[in-house]
């Protein structure tokens, strides 16, 4: 069955609204994106969304109490809510390093959760 | 550090415009470069933006606010760019001095050939868009509550209605969402979304937040703390529709309604102001009704992208230093002018050489010993005669003058010192 989906790319900030042709497990075609990352983005959101999570972890002895932390790559959009719980058992001690890892391989999803900064030891 | 008297180029704030324009005068030239911060660490605003979404135009990468923020400072202070941090410039005078209260040196006073001011922005509050009610405690901005949750670890609250649908709004909906809170409601007087599409798509849509247009916020209730927001459809004068009222429980009400550029220095200084834009006026290279002083960012106009405010900051940056080492070029441009023989002194005793490009320079002079006829008084270099006077005589007890010219400029220009001699024709 032939059908149409509305989405919009957030691969940049432009935000383009596509019109996705798709027949089963084919898209047939793509509409109105400005720049090709726009073709990527509908495959990829229709069949496998997927969404970088950026949140903090605790720091012990930090200059905060907190290190910014994100996934190095984009993950699965229902594992989200999983990988936070993850993040949030984690505690590490200061100093951290500009992109430090701080969880390899999350979950299995062969993403890594780095740290957005450095935090230097009190 | 020890800090220095006077600096090549000074720069207020360290967000992505201020630490753009420290990197850039650096690459410029300039010598002596410090930036100013308020805060106790460099990067601005961006070290609580900790979601993705900079760097795509600079770096074409999609990071983190902190890590597009820890590149410029790494960059800044490989380059040899000074810091003080825990410090507000509290003046910056025409002549370009800044007067500042640091933690660690008291009230500092630094001169400065150029500025940058890169002071930012800050968020539109409550009493400035004038919503009625009780005031309890649980209004905040979305700014301020994600400098809470983000850098210093704290929940304002459980249940939350966001009032605007600006890019903080949205991403501190879905920021504290990932926290645990309830986000109850984001309401937009506009008929139409305030910041970006796709923080829309990733921030509210994918966690199923609801937006309201053409709503908003009607009353606040709450004795101690925020109970309840009382909400309401608006036509399109903003005048409240009758029968459509809401009562939103929750404990916590965030601001996302706006910015405005941070310019009390800029106004004190007497930097001219668009009242358009709420900046500075600026020319290409970024600087302002007031000679040498620069401004980039988000204090000249508000940008929705970090990128360009880096790429405005380095215009700054790079005008700064070029202003700088031309005043530099001029203070080097003192030479002293020496009593030579039969001179007891001249005024002036040291003159800006420069002056003579386009103006003359009369020097003041008394002889030591009489010399009761015809003499000679000339200038000179060490080696080349520039210019000389005959006078009919000279006596100690009567002032003899001199003049260089627009003429003598070239010569003058290659001289490192000059010297008056007096002697008989
Ligand atoms: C809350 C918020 C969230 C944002 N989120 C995004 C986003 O998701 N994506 C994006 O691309 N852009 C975002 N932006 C916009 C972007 O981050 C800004 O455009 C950018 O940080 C502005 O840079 P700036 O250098 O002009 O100012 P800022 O980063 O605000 O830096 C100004 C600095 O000046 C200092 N300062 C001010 N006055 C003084 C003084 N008198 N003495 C000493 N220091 C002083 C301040 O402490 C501050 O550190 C956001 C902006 C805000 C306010
Ligand atoms: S299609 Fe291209 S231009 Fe449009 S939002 Fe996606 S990445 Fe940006």
């Amino acid at each position: 069955m032939v059908e149409k989906r509305k989405l919009i790319c957030i691969s940049c900030p432009v935000g383009c609204e596509l019109t996705v042709t798709l027949d089963g497990d084919n898209i047939l075609e793509v509409e109105d994106n400005a720049c090709k990352l726009g073709l990527d983005y509908a495959q990829q959101e229709i069949f496998d969304p997927k969404r970088m999570v950026a949140t903090s972890v605790k720091v012990k002895n930090g200059f905060h109490p907190l290190v910014p932390v994100y996934t190095e790559h984009p993950i699965p959009k229902p594992m989200i809510k999983d990988v936070l719980a993850e993040v949030r058992k984690v505690e590490i001690e200061a100093p951290v390093d500009f992109n430090q890892i701080v969880i390899e391989n999350v979950l299995d999803t062969g993403v890594n959760i780095i740290a957005s900064r450095n935090m230097p030891k009190v | 550090m020890l800090l220095k008297n006077t600096y090549d180029v000074v720069i207020i704030g360290s967000g992505p415009g201020g630490l753009a324009a420290a990197v850039e005068a650096k690459k410029e030239g300039a010598q002596d470069v410090l930036v100013i911060e308020r805060d106790v660490e460099l990067g601005g605003i961006l070290l609580q933006c900790i979601h993705n979404g900079f760097g795509l135009e600079i770096f074409n990468e999609d990071l983190p606010g902190p890590s597009y923020a820890q590149r410029y400072i790494d960059e800044s202070l490989a380059l040899g760019v000074e810091t003080l941090l825990d410090t507000i410039v509290l003046e910056v005078t025409p002549g370009r001095k800044i007067y500042a209260s640091s933690k660690k040196y008291g009230f500092v006073e630094i001169n400065a050939r150029a500025i940058v001011l890169a002071m930012g922005c800050r968020e539109r509050t409550r009493a400035m868009i004038r919503i009625p009610g009780m005031r309890p405690a649980g209004v905040f901005t979305a700014g301020t509550a994600q400098r809470f949750v983000n850098v210093e670890g704290i929940m304002p609250g459980n249940k939350f209605v966001i009032l605007g649908s600006g890019d903080i709004g949205m991403i501190m909906a879905r920021r504290l969402t990932f926290e645990g809170a309830k986000v109850e409601r984001v309401l937009e007087i506009l008929p139409y979304l305030s910041g970006l599409t796709r923080n829309y798509v990733q921030c509210l849509q994918d966690f199923d937040i609801p937006l309201q247009f053409q709503h908003t916020v009607k009353f606040i209730h709450g004795k101690k703390r925020v109970e309840a927001v009382e909400i309401a459809a608006v036509d399109e004068n903003w005048n409240f529709i009758p029968g459509t009222e809401e009562l939103i429980p929750c404990d916590t009400l965030l601001l996302s309604v706006g910015l405005i550029p941070e310019n009390e220095l800029s106004r004190k200084v007497g930097v001219e102001l668009d009242p358009i834009t709420g900046g500075p006026y600026v020319d290409e290279s970024r600087q302002t009704n007031v000679p040498g002083i620069f401004a980039a960012g988000n204090v000249v106009h508000v940008y929705d992208l970090a990128d360009w405010v880096t790429l405005a900051g380095y215009e700054a940056g790079k005008g700064a230093a070029k202003f700088a080492m031309a005043l530099r070029a001029k203070e080097t441009a003192h030479i002293p002018v020496n009593a030579g023989k039969n001179v007891h002194h001249v005024v002036p005793q040291s003159i800006n050489k420069y002056v003579l490009e386009q103006d003359e320079i009369e020097l003041q002079l008394r002889v030591l010993k009489p010399i009761e006829d015809r003499s000679v008084i000339e200038v000179h270099d060490g080696n080349h005669q520039i210019v000389r006077r005959v006078v009919r005589y000279v006596r100690p007890g009567e002032m003899n003058t001199i003049k260089l010219k627009p003429r003598h400029f070239a010569d003058v220009e290659k001289a490192s010192s000059l010297t008056v001699d007096v002697s008989p024709r």
